[in-house]
């Protein structure tokens, strides 16, 4: 068994529109260790996107192989790609995606209503753990509109994390934050990839990217840089670096 | 995701929306209601219909005049002049199937007592009605076989003409009233019947022997019908086949001639009776039917919209493993939730209208629980019928395209 989270070679989507055919995607590869905290960057166009379905198993690659925690993504059916996500992925997405009107403990549980193998008590402690863990506590019965943007997508990694995933997957986690907020964001990121979380995080900020372990810069479909970071900011210390007249 | 999970997850997708979820189950709640009102109002009306029927003597036998010859005047059944004293020995002498019979001649007049008077019809009969017709003597006595022989001026009053003949509450019993010109001695008084199905008076009547009746009133030897009995209700049939055959042969009917007389059991009237009740039953249970329909066209709408509007909920359960069959159930069990909800309302409001229906209009009904189980079984299918495209719609969804929805 390798600990190689995601092993993607030559990866290429085609759409077709009508006669014409896009090609969003033009022969990807690269792969991604247990542990790692990746960003994934590239302007609009890039085919940043049609590589985070490709990564979240919401697509299938048109050509190539794409190998998540050892598992042919392309030869799952629609069903069997669910239940992939629903045990190895944790999606985090810009605009939280909460269920309105569902408390956040409840948001939290979702994913492992899924999952037939957990009954409600476990689903019930799991929760709380992964609120705790994102430290959210005393806010389980609270309901999304009661909550900050910052809290609700600690709600939002938290139901990330309830189902135990291989890997993280974050679609500008931070585009709807202050810069403030997106450091504590970061933060509890930095915190769980170094507890060993993989976290695949897809953004445009460079500001963001400092943050991570690697990063991969796509560009017109193909990858055009994929370096390590030397240099890791830590968002504990930025946040302290933050005048304080940014106070809320 | 686990069945009890989905009640509940639909359970509180309703709880969010109640005016919404309310208004959507009104279709239903007033298709069940009225298809279980009128239900109950036809089978209620069946059994009344019945009960009077049978009041009257389930296994009577009527026999009438009938006259089926073609082209000139046809006359009234009662008015032809077929049968007679000969008929009806006949027959109590043939017929092993007849447990009494009773010819009756009538006459309708003026009773008169004092300065009291009252219309009504006197029937001339044979002591033997009174089995026949389920009647019986609450006060007095009824006439012998020797009044009929001597046609003796006696009679028994029903209540009404009690009541209007001696308004004051005397006991009428021995007192000399007249009928037209001719006085009768009040020997009885007959136990009151009440209105019949049809909204006869069934106690505005006098009795007496049809001799009496025949020779002073109606000076005929012809009787306008004959009541018979048979021995059983299951016997009825064959008493029928037997006094067609016994009064063809004392009519001397050649084979080729009609009958002169029509013989009709309560059975093929009971049957008459409900056969155009059950049609009644049938076509408002169509009419309440079509708005079970409308409401189940309703569930529709709502659910596409609902399933518009969460299209983001479904791309985010969809992401995070929720499979086609989990969102397909999710909406389906949501419409089966709001038409089987509004099934319990209806079935609730209906058995209330059922019970207050007899108090207010008067007419009987009967709650059956077939009716009940039926409305309830269509709801649920109902639900299933229209809930199914909405949420397959839902379980087609694109996964990329529902999380990006506007």
């Amino acid at each position: 068994m390798s600990n190689k989270i995601l092993q993607i070679e030559n990866v290429k989507r085609e759409f077709k529109m009508g006669t014409e055919t896009v090609r969003a995607l033009k022969g990807v590869s690269f792969d991604v260790d247990s542990g790692e905290f990746l960003t994934i960057m590239g302007s609009s166009g890039s085919g940043k996107t049609t590589l985070l379905n490709m990564l979240g198993c919401l697509d299938k690659p048109t050509e190539g192989t794409y190998m998540l925690d050892n598992v042919n993504v392309k030869e799952l059916t629609r069903d069997e790609l669910a239940k992939l996500r629903n045990h190895k992925i944790g999606f985090v997405f810009q605009s939280y995606n909460l269920l309105p009107r569902t408390s956040a403990l409840e948001n939290v549980e979702l994913p492992l209503l899924y999952n037939p193998t957990i009954g409600t008590k476990e689903r019930t402690e799991r929760a709380i753990a992964a609120l705790q863990a994102v430290k959210l506590d005393g806010r389980f019965d609270h309901m999304p509109n009661q909550l900050s943007g910052g809290q609700q997508q600690r709600v939002a990694i938290a139901r990330a994390l309830v189902n135990e995933p291989v890997m993280i997957l974050a679609d500008e986690a931070t585009g709807n934050l202050d810069t403030r907020t997106s450091y504590e964001i970061m933060s509890l990121m930095q915190e769980l990839n170094q507890n060993g979380k993989t976290i695949v995080f897809v953004t445009h900020e460079p500001d963001i990217a400092a943050f991570s372990t690697r990063t991969v810069m796509l560009r017109d479909g193909k990858v055009q840089k994929d370096s390590m970071n030397k240099h890791i900011r830590w968002a504990k210390e930025a946040l302290a670096s933050l005048p304080a007249t940014d106070d809320y | 995701m686990k069945f009890i999970n989905l009640i509940r997850l639909a359970i509180k997708a309703l709880q969010r929306n109640k005016l919404r979820a309310l208004l959507t189950m009104l279709g239903i709640i007033i298709g069940v209601a009225s298809v279980i009102t009128m239900m109950s109002i036809g089978e209620g009306s069946k059994q009344s219909i019945n009960a009077s029927l049978a009041s009257m003597g389930s296994n009577m036998i009527t026999i009438m005049p009938y006259s089926n010859e073609p082209g000139g005047a046809r006359m009234m059944g009662s008015s032809l002049k077929t049968l007679t004293i000969k008929d009806v020995d006949a027959l109590k002498k043939n017929a092993v199937n007849i447990a009494e019979i009773s010819p009756l001649a009538s006459s309708s007049g003026q009773s008169i007592n004092g300065a009291a008077n009252w219309p009504t019809s006197i029937q001339g009969v044979s002591p033997e009605y009174l089995d026949i017709r389920k009647l019986s003597v609450k006060e007095g006595i009824i006439f012998s076989e020797q009044d009929v022989r001597s046609s003796a001026k006696v009679c028994l009053l029903g209540k009404t003409v009690v009541d209007n003949l001696f308004p004051n509450g005397e006991d009428p019993i021995g007192k000399i009233i007249r009928f037209g010109k001719i006085p009768f001695q009040v020997i009885g008084v007959l136990t009151p019947k009440g209105t019949s199905n049809f909204g006869q008076d069934q106690d505005d009547i006098i009795i007496a022997p049809y001799t009496t009746v025949q020779k002073r009133i109606l000076s005929s030897i012809y009787f306008g019908q004959i009541y018979a009995s048979a021995t059983s209700e299951a016997a009825s049939d064959a008493a029928v086949a037997e006094i067609t055959s016994i009064l063809r042969e004392t009519h001397r009917l050649r084979d080729a001639e009609d009958n002169d007389f029509q013989v009709r059991t309560q059975a093929e009237l009971m049957t008459m009776m409900n056969s155009t009740s059950s049609m009644m039953t049938a076509l408002l249970t169509a009419v309440a039917s079509i708005s079970l329909v409308i409401g189940g066209i309703g569930i529709m709408n709502i659910m596409y919209v609902s399933v518009t509007e969460r299209t983001r909920e479904i791309g985010l359960r969809m992401s995070i493993g929720a499979r086609g069959i989990d969102i397909l159930l999710q909406f389906l069990i949501e419409a089966i939730v709001i038409s089987v909800t509004g099934g319990v309302i209806g079935v609730i409001l209906g058995i209330s209208a059922a019970l207050i229906v007899p108090a207010s209009l008067n007419w009987p009904t009967v709650i059956s629980e077939f009716s009940i189980v039926i409305s309830f079984l269509v709801c649920a299918i109902t639900g299933i019928f229209f809930g199914y495209y909405p949420a397959l719609k839902a379980s087609k969804l694109d996964p990329i395209e529902a999380l990006r929805y506007e």
